[in-house]
């Protein structure tokens, strides 16, 4: 009955987001515009039925229905009820159903926020939108069906994939992956729009903003979150390993960036329409085609939950993606000649336009590294991989560049470089990048390409911070104390400012990622109870093995007591988890996190009888450092995008209640622009 | 030349660069994935070049010396068989029979010189033959460190 109900919703839902879709081309092509609002209202009812869906999925996921044959596939009466909830994404027909629910909140609350406003171009966004949801539907109600019928049902199932079970960042891996990837849908919603309405002029970039800025924090997110938990569930002791599902979600963050900072060329000088189109169609295209690699079986992961027939429909989907969107561009080429011009090569657009040129080199050596394999394996035959340091060597380069540039932009004015020659210019961040090589080199840095990362991070933060400092400074002087001179400072400029803190976020990423991967040391050995290994300034003593019976799992833990310096410090226990679904265990590594230097530790095998352990041993310096950027990129866009009218209210209140403020009123005009 | 010709030729330029380190990189950076037979098929051309091998671990070809941290085991597919040298200490799961992939080169003997031994881990799972009893392949510990 359940699954009926489940599937009749879905159903429904096809007919009606059609129907909104007609209906709001139609009404906006005849500017029939009770028509458009007939078809706001279906995809109003769409969003309804999606989530009636869900909530039946989830209800029959919590009450362990097997006769669902979703439930039959990844429920299990062992697993905990927080797993079983988030069981939704844990294997392929609900991660679509969830992808198709993200997608529809986002209709919603898009058609909803902006009902009153772009009256001619809106039609055309909900028809988009509604549109790919048709495409996610017709997946769903045929070979990505989850609300199948079991008949008989089981009396249990096998539980989703150990893999998933077994971190709690699994609760937040997916949600904001599928959040950042469906996030660029309406972006590129308003981009069709605005190619068929053929006003392609700013203000569709301007009124994608923040929804850009919500899709790229959460992809960001996503991205930190995906490797947080490689690292620690899968044992190696990395959290990036540009495994081609990596680079699916890597590829369309890199173009949103480019188109991130692109928009702001065009709504300041009025140049670069076609690229920025071109871009969010880009990206766009770049998340369905992830989607494809990860849910099509083409690559073996834990993404890749099995072989399914979905692969075609996607690439299918893709196709008329970019064939649709192609010929709109084509069709528009007359006015999406931008009127701006590029009048000098010092100038902040120019920074931008070099950025920019960097990302889209990233993304297509990326995507030609990533689709090699499957190209040669289709043509040839030949299953091949392509290594690492591939990657390594063309990624590198381009991403120091790119830090070069974060401390190049923001110093540069826009159009004309203007007063000043690059000596008094850049100066001093260039001492105070040759002061952070220095630095490094003396706190243990070695290799050509950290050193340079720890310069060129060292210039980029000088140009940034002098900048911020000088506005600080001004009004300490006025008598304001430092902490509130630097809120007030950000607040004269959230765009901007936020941008900064989004920008340290990146080169505090830089930092950990440079340091933790080029200056590692690993141990690996066999040890007995008792016996110890030294590695770096550590000494792990193995005190002893058990097994451990838990509720949907059987765990083997080994006792570790670590040491620094003869003094112990912690005891750690690093485990193998056995779930019943699978004969190879889940390596279960037990970090011990500081400031300084994260001690990776990690069981990867014991004798059956308990008398010895293989420990792999790492230390890693500054590992925290890339998590806490994720946090400082995501309140960077906190400030960005937050509203600028409660914000005013509030801050004209406080100046009402708290009284020592003297100053008149901040200057705010540039908070509009 | 105009402006236009000069953007032209200048991507153009750059274009070409760029793909010629890709094409460069990506060649120079390939990993075959071979099977036993694959590899003995390529003769001489073998040696010395890094591949991952794939196949099934010969019953009873494991010796593994944990003093040394020496592994030597064979692996085979339906037609022939690899002598293999593993150093590192093999993972938890590592036994007789399961498919494993090899990452490394042929030497000049014939043995196939492993430096990442890694287990074929497959995508299906679920209950049936693959169920295990941990608790009870590994009593010995549970009675062990369980007081309670």
């Amino acid at each position: 009955m359940t699954a009926q109900i489940g599937y009749l919703a879905l159903a429904l839902a096809l007919p009606v987001a059609l129907y909104g879709a007609l209906a709001s081309i139609v009404g906006g092509r005849t500017e029939h515009w009770a028509l458009v609002v007939s078809g706001r209202r279906a995809a109003l009812a769409f969003v309804g039925l999606v989530t009636l869906a869900v909530v039946v999925m989830e209800y029959a996921l919590l009450t362990h229905d097997f006769s669902v044959g979703y439930v039959a596939r990844v429920g299990s009466l062992d697993t905990p009820p927080f797993i079983t909830l988030i069981s939704l994404w844990a294997a392929l027909e609900g991660s679509i159903l969830f992808w198709l629910w993200v997608l529809a909140l986002y209709t919603g609350v898009c058609v909803w926020l902006y009902r009153g406003r772009h009256r001619e171009e809106l039609p055309y966004v909900t028809a988009t939108l509604l549109l790919i949801g048709v495409f996610f539907l017709v997946v769903l109600l045929g070979p990505g069906n989850p609300f199948t019928l079991v008949d008989p049902a089981p009396l249990d199932g096998p539980g989703p994939n150990p893999l998933l079970q077994n971190h709690p960042l699994m609760a937040l891996h997916p949600p904001t992956q599928y959040l950042g990837y469906v996030g660029f849908s309406v972006p590129y919603a308003f981009a069709i729009a605005a190619l068929v309405t053929g006003k392609v002029d700013a203000w569709w970039v301007r009124a994608v903003r923040r929804w850009t800025l919500a899709a790229w924090v959460f992809l960001t997110l996503s991205i930190m979150a995906g490797g947080w938990w490689a690292y620690e569930v899968l044992g190696w002791g990395g959290y990036w390993a540009w495994d081609p599902v990596e680079n699916a979600a890597l590829m369309p963050w890199l173009v949103g960036t480019a188109f991130l900072h692109s928009v702001m060329v065009q709504e300041r000088r009025e140049m670069l329409r076609g690229w920025n189109v071109a871009l969010i169609i880009t990206t766009f295209a770049l998340t369905i085609f992830g989607t494809f690699l990860t849910r099509s079986g083409v690559l073996g992961s834990v993404h890749a939950f099995s072989e399914s027939p979905i692969g075609p429909l996607f690439l299918g989907f893709l196709a008329v993606v970019l064939i649709v969107s192609t010929a709109l561009v084509l069709w528009r080429t007359a006015p999406l000649k931008s009127p701006g011009r590029l009048n000098a090569l010092l100038s902040r657009e120019a920074a931008f336009l070099v950025a920019n040129l960097l990302f889209m080199v990233l993304t297509f050596t990326l995507f030609l590294g990533t689709v090699f394999p499957l190209v040669a394996e289709a043509a040839t035959g030949a299953k091949v991989s392509v290594g690492a340091p591939y990657f390594n060597r063309m990624t590198v380069p381009v991403l120091a560049g790119i830090v070069f540039l974060m401390g190049v932009g923001p110093a540069l004015p826009w159009r004309a470089s203007g007063r000043g020659g690059l000596g008094s210019r850049f100066g001093k961040s260039v001492l105070a990048g040759v002061v952070a090589t220095v630095l490094a080199l003396i706190l243990g840095g070695r290799g050509f390409w950290p050193l340079l990362t720890f310069g060129l991070t060292g210039f980029a933060a000088w140009t940034m911070l002098s900048e911020v400092g000088k506005g600080v400074l001004v009004r300490v002087r006025k008598g304001e104390s430092p902490f509130v001179a630097l809120a007030r400072f950000i607040a004269g400029n959230r765009r901007r400012y936020g941008g900064y803190i989004v920008h340290s976020g990146v080169l505090l990423a830089a930092v950990a990622i440079a340091a933790s991967w080029n200056h590692r040391s690993v141990e690996e050995a066999s040890l007995r109870p008792g016996e110890s290994l030294e590695v770096g300034r550590y000494s792990v003593r193995l005190d002893g093995v058990r097994g451990e019976q838990e509720q949907n799992r059987f765990a083997v833990i080994a006792d570790v007591t670590v040491a620094r310096d003869g003094k112990v410090l912690d005891r750690r226990a690093p485990r193998l988890n056995f779930y019943p679904s699978q004969k190879q265990p889940i390596p279960t590594p037990s970090v011990r996190t500081t400031a300084r230097e994260d001690l990776f530790l990690s069981m990867t095998a014991f004798e059956d009888d308990g008398s010895s352990v293989t420990l792999k041993v790492i230390v890693m310096p500054l590992v925290v450092w890339l998590w806490v950027s994720g946090g400082v990129m995501t309140a960077g866009i906190l400030v960005a995008v937050w509203p600028t009218g409660t914000r005013r209210v509030k801050s004209a209140d406080r100046r009402i209640i708290t009284p020592p403020t003297t100053e008149p009123a901040p200057d705010r005009e540039e908070a509009l622009v | 030349m105009s402006r236009r010709t000069r953007t032209i030729v200048g991507a153009a330029v750059a274009g070409g660069a760029l793909l010629y380190l890709v094409a460069a990189g990506i060649g120079g950076n390939l990993v075959y994935f071979l099977t036993p037979t694959e590899l003995i098929a390529k003769g001489q051309m073998a040696y010395g070049v890094s591949f991952r091998l794939s196949g099934e671990v010969v019953p009873g070809s494991v010796r593994w010396n944990a003093e040394a941290v020496d592994l030597r085991f064979r692996i085979r597919d339906e037609q022939n068989t690899i002598e293999v040298v593993s150093t590192g200490v093999p993972p938890q799961m590592f036994q007789d029979g399961m498919e494993v992939i090899v990452e490394g080169s042929l030497d000049s003997t014939g043995v196939f010189q492993s430096t990442n031994l890694m287990v074929k881990h497959s995508n299906e799972y679920g209950p049936g033959e693959g169920e295990e009893h941990p608790e009870k392949a590994y009593e010995g510990l549970l009675t062990k460190g369980d007081t309670t």
